[in-house]
């Protein structure tokens, strides 16, 4: 009888791209010789029918992974046993006595790589991807066949590249010839990810001395290649974590840096402009469903407004009566963040608010060897695009003229017509507007509690006065080489001695330089 | 020359007298209690914090400087004692270790670490919390006033410190205890902190030390020291071309300032039973300027005297209207600075003065 299958077997494997006639022909074949045999060679009929690819495969294997496969002794009819006794390949129900197909540890595995292998015939190009990967993975030299036959039936250049690489690492698990291993070793080297460090490093220690150096040889390589991709990461993190940076340290930078007040507000006027975010989009919840990926476009001029507002009313009615007393203006605005975080606490409750991501923010995406959040490269490009609107209104616009010329030099701005309590207001309402734009990013990224501002308000200080007072360039310079600094020594220090040390850094840092990175002369800013 | 004891100085010391003799005699001399032992507690809390609000104004009101990083020199001073409570626990403790605190043991510590040793000696406890915020404020100092970080910079860097120093203990490899600090002490000296004998006690050496604390404030600032001090908070440019070492003064003046708030902490530590790391937390740094402000700067007594009203209007506020008291001290500050820069203090003395102002004049008139 085992005769009888091997040739069964021998016939039937060359014609794995025949037409469908002929393959469902062959399933059939195969699923009927499957109660026979031993466990081995029905681990042979399990690969077979995988590579089928018929529809019916994935059904007939889980059911036999499962224990709900049986078969009809006095007929040899293979049924399925639940709900009800049914013939496995048409479906049709059965009458009479079913016992079950006994499986064992080593067949359940080689079902288990066969139905791992049977999405390698999958329409859907994701899932094949998935399947080589799974393959990648778990070397097993028994799958070359399988994925030999899967690389050269694939079209789609990623999945058969992906492929290219698991049946190298199922050649280097068999016995294949020692050119053939170097070959393959080449494919996993170009990988060079932890996956195929991982899979290369018992080969350096080879007997074979030509594997052992050339798997030693790309061994190094890939170590190169992850430090590389390593510090690619870092950076895209610092310059992630940089943006968050500049985005709160950015309004700070004009109410401290240009107009010399130092307003410790700064971080409840972020807090503001995270929950007009999420009292947005709980409107839009309720009212217009649909909206909802649209919510944080409609959140960012609110927040911005609603921030700006509080800032006028905070420089109207405490900083106007404060100028040239920079530290009184310090004390009364800790009283006005005292209130502004009650107020919300008291309005919205001292627990954490739910703020979604619209869909066109959330998945990652990968370069390389390093992965790439949507909402964190929507963040850092939303930090850049306010600091060039916000040099444009500095440099282009008749307002930001005025704004400098009242910090350069008062009583001659005064002298010339400008109304300078005017001024004070604007500028100030307009760093405040940026906090709360910088809230709405915010709100992608962090909790949204009371809380919000004060998690901030030391490192933006930090920004501002590292970056230079007076200078926003200086801020946007500032911003990213902390952040980018902090995620570098993470690493080596972990994360809350990274911010220490980068604490201790900048305070070591404002002996050489007291004025900071870029310094400028602002109005008021000795104190 | 100014005396030592001006009238608000002496007016201040007698009542704290009184205080200090009627608070203890009243909580142990009768049967009912007339004095609650957890008011005990309470009040020598307040005295911390007026002796700290002094050591700020030290700084703050006749130098200028203005520190958000005083708690810092608190909670350090605090650590130091708190660490001495520990070591007293001894064998005591949850885990019945007579070398490890429990939470040593509890993260599987096999030796005391280096820092920890002398702490179980009150003397070099007592030393280390002068000299441990001593020491940093002298190198932080050092730093700054010779580079010439001045005003708001140097403010925000005294925060960023104090923000440093929280990360850092709430880090269990630290050895301070962590999230949880240093707590469970049963006793000083031998004597049983629960106990209401003890609590007296420690009331009793917290008033002397703010009264020692207002009289060498005092002390410093009728010197000449104390004169070019005022010079240096007006005018620090014009003193440093009369030709003084404007940094050497500041440097001083913080460290006895730090240290001062220290001694504060670790008074703190065994009355209220705790040390965290909270207590580095800019904002309790930003609240002791508030005692100060709304007290009077540059007045000393008025500095004690805000740290106990605000203290004092937190315990009562956070008891009626929990929901309130942000709001209540978020006014405050914003109140104070508008209307009472002279604070509250300087409020009393001007309407005293106005009051008595016609006199002399009318002298004048007629002579």
């Amino acid at each position: 009888m085992s005769f009888l299958r091997a040739c069964l077997l021998a016939l039937l494997l060359p014609l794995l791209a025949a037409p469908a006639l002929a393959q469902t022909a062959e399933f059939d074949a195969l699923v009927t010789s499957l109660p026979e045999g031993s466990y081995g060679e029905r681990g042979a009929v399990v690969g077979a029918i995988a590579l089928t690819g018929d529809p019916r495969a994935e059904a007939v294997l889980t059911a036999l992974l499962d224990g709900t496969l049986g078969v009809i002794e006095a007929t040899g009819q293979v049924v399925t046993l639940t709900p009800a006794p049914a013939d496995a390949l048409t479906g049709a129900a059965v009458e009479g006595p079913a016992a079950k197909i006994r499986v064992n540890n080593g067949l359940r595995r080689d079902i288990r790589a066969a139905l791992g292998i049977l999405t390698l015939a999958d329409p859907d190009p994701a899932k094949r991807l998935a399947a080589a990967d799974a393959a990648f993975r778990a070397p097993d030299a028994a799958q070359y066949d399988l994925l030999d036959a899967a690389f050269a039936r694939e079209e789609n250049p990623a999945v058969k590249s992906r492929l290219a690489e698991a049946r190298a690492v199922a050649i280097l698990a068999g016995d294949f010839s020692d050119a053939d291993k170097r070959e393959a070793i080449d494919i996993i080297a170009d990988r060079g990810d932890a996956d195929a460090q991982r899979i290369l490093t018992p080969f350096a220690a080879s007997a074979d001395l030509e594997i052992a150096q050339a798997a030693t040889a790309a061994l190094t390589a890939i170590q190169q290649s992850r430090m590389l991709w390593g510090y690619a990461q870092n950076i895209w993190y610092g310059l992630s974590l940089g943006s968050v940076l500049l985005l709160a340290a950015i309004g700070l930078a004009i109410t401290f840096g240009v107009m010399g007040v130092i307003n410790m507000a700064h971080g409840e006027l972020v807090m503001l402009g995270a929950y007009t975010t999420y009292a947005v989009q709980e409107a839009i919840r309720q009212n217009a469903p649909g909206l909802f990926d649209w919510s944080l476009l409609i959140a960012a001029p609110l927040a911005f407004l609603v921030a700006g507002a509080v800032g006028v009313a905070i420089e109207r009615g405490i900083v106007r009566h404060l100028y040239g007393r920079a530290l009184e203006t310090l004390l009364a605005t800790w009283g006005v963040s005292l209130i502004l975080q009650q107020s919300v606490r008291s309005i919205f409750g001292p627990n954490n608010r739910e703020v979604g991501n619209p869909s066109w923010m959330s998945g990652s995406f990968d370069v390389g060897q390093m992965t790439v959040t949507w909402n964190r490269l929507w963040i850092l490009l939303f930090a850049l695009a306010v600091f060039a609107v916000l040099l444009f209104v500095m440099k282009r616009t008749a307002v930001g003229l005025q704004m400098r010329a009242v910090t350069q030099n008062r009583p001659m701005a005064a002298s010339m017509g400008i109304r300078t309590n005017w001024v004070d207001a604007l500028t100030f309402g307009l760093g405040a507007g940026i906090a709360g734009l910088a809230g709405v990013a915010l709100s992608q990224i962090d909790n949204v509690s009371p809380n919000l501002g004060q998690s901030y308000i030391v490192d933006s200080f930090m920004v501002v006065v590292f970056g230079g007072a007076g200078n926003i360039w200086g801020t946007l310079a500032g911003a990213f080489s902390l952040g980018i600094v902090n995620k570098f020594l993470e690493p080596y220090a972990g994360a809350v001695l990274a911010k220490i040390i980068v604490l201790v850094a900048i305070i070591l840092f404002i002996q050489k330089r007291p004025r900071g990175l870029f310094a400028v002369k602002g109005r008021a800013v000795e104190g | 020359m100014t005396s030592l004891i001006d009238r608000r100085m002496g007016i201040f010391l007698a009542g704290l007298f009184v205080l200090t003799v009627a608070v203890p005699v009243g909580n142990l001399a009768f049967e009912g209690k007339v004095v609650p032992s957890y008011i005990v507690s309470l009040l020598g809390k307040y005295l911390c914090y007026a002796l700290l609000a002094v050591a700020l104004d030290l700084v703050w009101g006749f130098c200028g400087i203005l520190s958000l990083g005083h708690g810092a020199f608190f909670a350090l001073g605090g650590y130091a004692m708190g660490m001495h409570l520990m070591r007293e626990i001894g064998d005591r403790g949850v885990y019945a270790n007579p070398n490890l605190p429990d939470f040593m043991v509890f993260l599987s510590w096999k030796e005391l670490p280096w820092f920890w040793h002398g702490f179980d000696n009150f003397w070099f406890a007592s030393l280390m919390v002068m000299l441990v915020p001593g020491a940093l404020a002298f190198l932080f100092g050092w730093f700054a006033f010779r580079s010439r970080v001045t005003g708001v910079y140097l403010s925000i860097i005294t925060q960023a410190m104090t923000y440093a120093l929280q990360l850092a203990f709430f880090r269990n490899e630290m050895g301070f205890g962590g999230n949880n600090g240093l707590t469970d002490f049963k006793d000083v000296l031998g004597f049983p902190l629960q106990s209401d004998s003890t609590r007296a006690g420690l009331f009793v050496c917290t008033a002397t030390a703010l009264a020692a604390g207002l009289l060498i404030a005092r002390a410093i600032t009728t010197s000449k020291l104390g004169m070019i001090l005022v010079c240096i908070r007006d005018a620090e440019s014009r003193t440093r071309f009369m030709g003084y070492r404007v940094e050497g003064y500041k440097l001083f003046i913080f460290v006895v300032s730090a240290m001062m708030a220290g001694v504060a902490g670790a008074l703190y530590t065994p009355q209220v039973g705790i040390i965290n790391p909270g207590e580095f937390s800019p904002a309790n740094s930003i609240e002791i300027v508030i005692w100060v402000a709304l007290g009077g700067r540059g007045t000393l007594v008025g500095a004690a005297l805000g740290a106990i009203l605000v203290a004092l209007a937190k315990t009562l506020f956070t008891g009626w209207f929990p929901e309130f008291w942000l709001f209540a001290l978020g006014g405050l500050f914003i109140l104070v600075t508008l209307f009472l820069p002279k604070g509250v203090l300087g409020l009393i003395e001007d309407t005293f003065a106005r009051k008595k102002k016609p006199a002399p004049a009318l002298q004048e008139a007629k002579a």
